[in-house]
């Protein structure tokens, strides 16, 4: 049904940059400016700056956040510290992905939890539901609406944001951020990404939000959108909630292991620790393809002449010039090495089973 | 916009008659921008018969496949296989170098007066933008 959406505070900037704007998890999102490929080179080759504001951004604080946070996240909250940050899964009760989260401990009490847009309402209410039953000494505060975040990345952004900052955020170690200012703008600052690039992500003001985007681009930062986000993500291994995981998927079956803690108790951990003891039905695939018509989401992975699988995302790496996608496939299948094929709208394609991510960049 | 010295199909596509009576075809700049960033040509091999506004084949983009029309009926006679090697060629100059088939059609005055002239196509996409 046709829904009023959501526009962000750079929504007339958008407009003026002539980006093609589309409908995504309720709001009204550039998904291109000058051109997916060309927008993707931009940002692994000098920079390129994206309005992520469409994501879930929520304050968490008071004695009890610590706690609350380490129940629902399966991460280890309660041992980072503080001006650090955690990429975490937020799983129901049986194991399934709610959503992905990145957690920023701002202090001792407080933290900023970034969720995908899509899964905004359901986080805020799990949340909640947390600190009804469990967790009543914790606050919450939703200021999605009440900023922007801009994603600034790609290998030269470190020295233009070190420009605008007088807290030389290029200091800050990847997943580590601080509370400062963006060209004199009360900015956070967090050394984050979705790109594989090295990069920052800026929560500010949404009044501040035009103008600090404008000064990005006077520093030849491109704009971005959703289709060059999409390429990058892919190409550094990261999957995407609704696409490679959901409710549905547990972090085991998408190798997610390393951000799971089954040591502690979390909610899912039980399901999780289970899964972990029965094994796994099906396990998420990095797959380079052959050819050139693209792998795309629900395409059928086959061996043997069965269907073993389904490819999550795919498409085209303007970095590698091929194509690549990820995908489920049963767990004798997933070795690195082995051969599948895509059926790409009734042709099959071949496809090689390989290490996520596809692209790793260069670190000084 | 559209060049005059040819046709347009409602479905995005021009056939324009060479100087040989060959019927040259390709996507509009519309199609192009629409589609985005095109990385694959599916093209029927020369000797393939289509008739009029049946499926000729695919156009990929990053973002999606289009099927493709053929704006006129007859026989597939040559392929751009510039186009076929580098589909940017598609998006970059897309009334000219990025045309995509040569057919030969014996039925061409017919087919080509059914279809849209450049002001009609035009008036065509202003009413479909409404």
């Amino acid at each position: 049904m046709p829904q009023t959406l959501m526009r962000t505070a750079l929504y007339q900037t958008h407009l003026g940059l002539k980006a093609r704007l589309v409908p995504f998890a309720g709001w009204e999102m550039p998904v291109q400016y000058t051109g997916i490929l060309a927008e993707s080179r931009a940002v692994r080759t000098k920079g390129g700056i994206f309005d992520v504001s469409h994501m879930g951004r929520i304050y968490i604080s008071g004695p009890e956040a610590t706690d609350l946070l380490d129940w629902i996240q399966t991460g280890n909250i309660g041992t980072l510290r503080e001006g650090r940050a955690r990429y975490s899964l937020v799983c129901n009760e049986e194991g399934g992905i709610l959503d992905d989260t990145v957690t920023y401990r701002l202090a001792e009490d407080r933290y900023l939890l970034i969720c995908n847009a899509a899964n905004r309402d359901t986080i805020v209410s799990w949340i909640g539901r947390w600190r009804n039953e469990r967790y009543p000494q914790t606050t919450i505060n939703d200021v999605t609406l009440d900023t922007v975040m801009i994603a600034v990345q790609g290998p030269a952004v470190a020295v233009i944001v070190d420009g605008l900052c007088p807290q030389q955020p290029s200091s800050l170690r990847f997943f580590a951020s601080t509370e400062g200012a963006v060209a004199e703008r009360k900015a956070f600052i967090g050394r984050t990404g979705y790109t594989g690039e090295d990069g920052f992500e800026l929560v500010l003001d949404a009044a501040d939000g035009p103008q600090i985007w404008q000064t990005l681009m006077d520093h030849e930062m491109a704009p971005c959108g959703l289709g060059a986000r999409d390429v990058l993500r892919l190409e550094a291994g990261l999957a995407l909630h609704g696409n490679d995981m959901d409710s549905t998927t547990s972090p085991l079956e998408a190798g997610l292991d390393r951000f799971v803690r089954l040591e502690k108790e979390f909610a899912g951990a039980d399901a999780l620790r289970h899964q972990q003891e029965t094994g796994l039905k099906r396990k998420l695939v990095g797959l380079f393809v052959e050819g050139r018509s693209i792998p795309r989401h629900d395409h059928p992975l086959r061996a043997q002449g069965q269907v073993v699988g389904r490819v999550t995302s795919g498409g085209y790496s303007p970095t590698l010039d091929r194509n690549i996608a990820m995908g489920y496939v049963q767990p004798q299948w997933a070795d690195p090495g082995q051969s599948l094929q895509v059926d790409i709208r009734g042709r099959l394609t071949e496809a090689l089973v390989t290490t996520l991510p596809f692209y790793t960049r260069k670190r000084d | 916009m559209n060049p005059s010295d040819r046709k347009y199909s409602k479905e995005h596509e021009w056939a324009k008659v060479e100087d040989d009576g060959r019927i040259v075809v390709g996507i509009t700049h519309f199609a192009q921008d629409q589609l985005g960033d095109i990385v694959f040509l599916d093209l029927p091999a020369p000797g393939t018969r289509v008739e009029q506004h049946k499926k000729l084949g695919e156009v990929e983009s990053v973002k999606a496949v289009s099927d493709l029309f053929s704006p006129v009926g007859g026989e597939v006679v040559e392929v751009n296989q510039s186009a076929v090697d580098n589909p940017e060629l598609v998006n970059n100059d897309p009334f000219e170098a990025g045309w995509l088939v040569k057919m030969s059609s014996s039925n061409s005055d017919k087919e080509m007066g059914n279809l849209l002239t450049s002001e009609e196509y035009e008036a065509f996409l202003e009413s479909e933008a409404h």
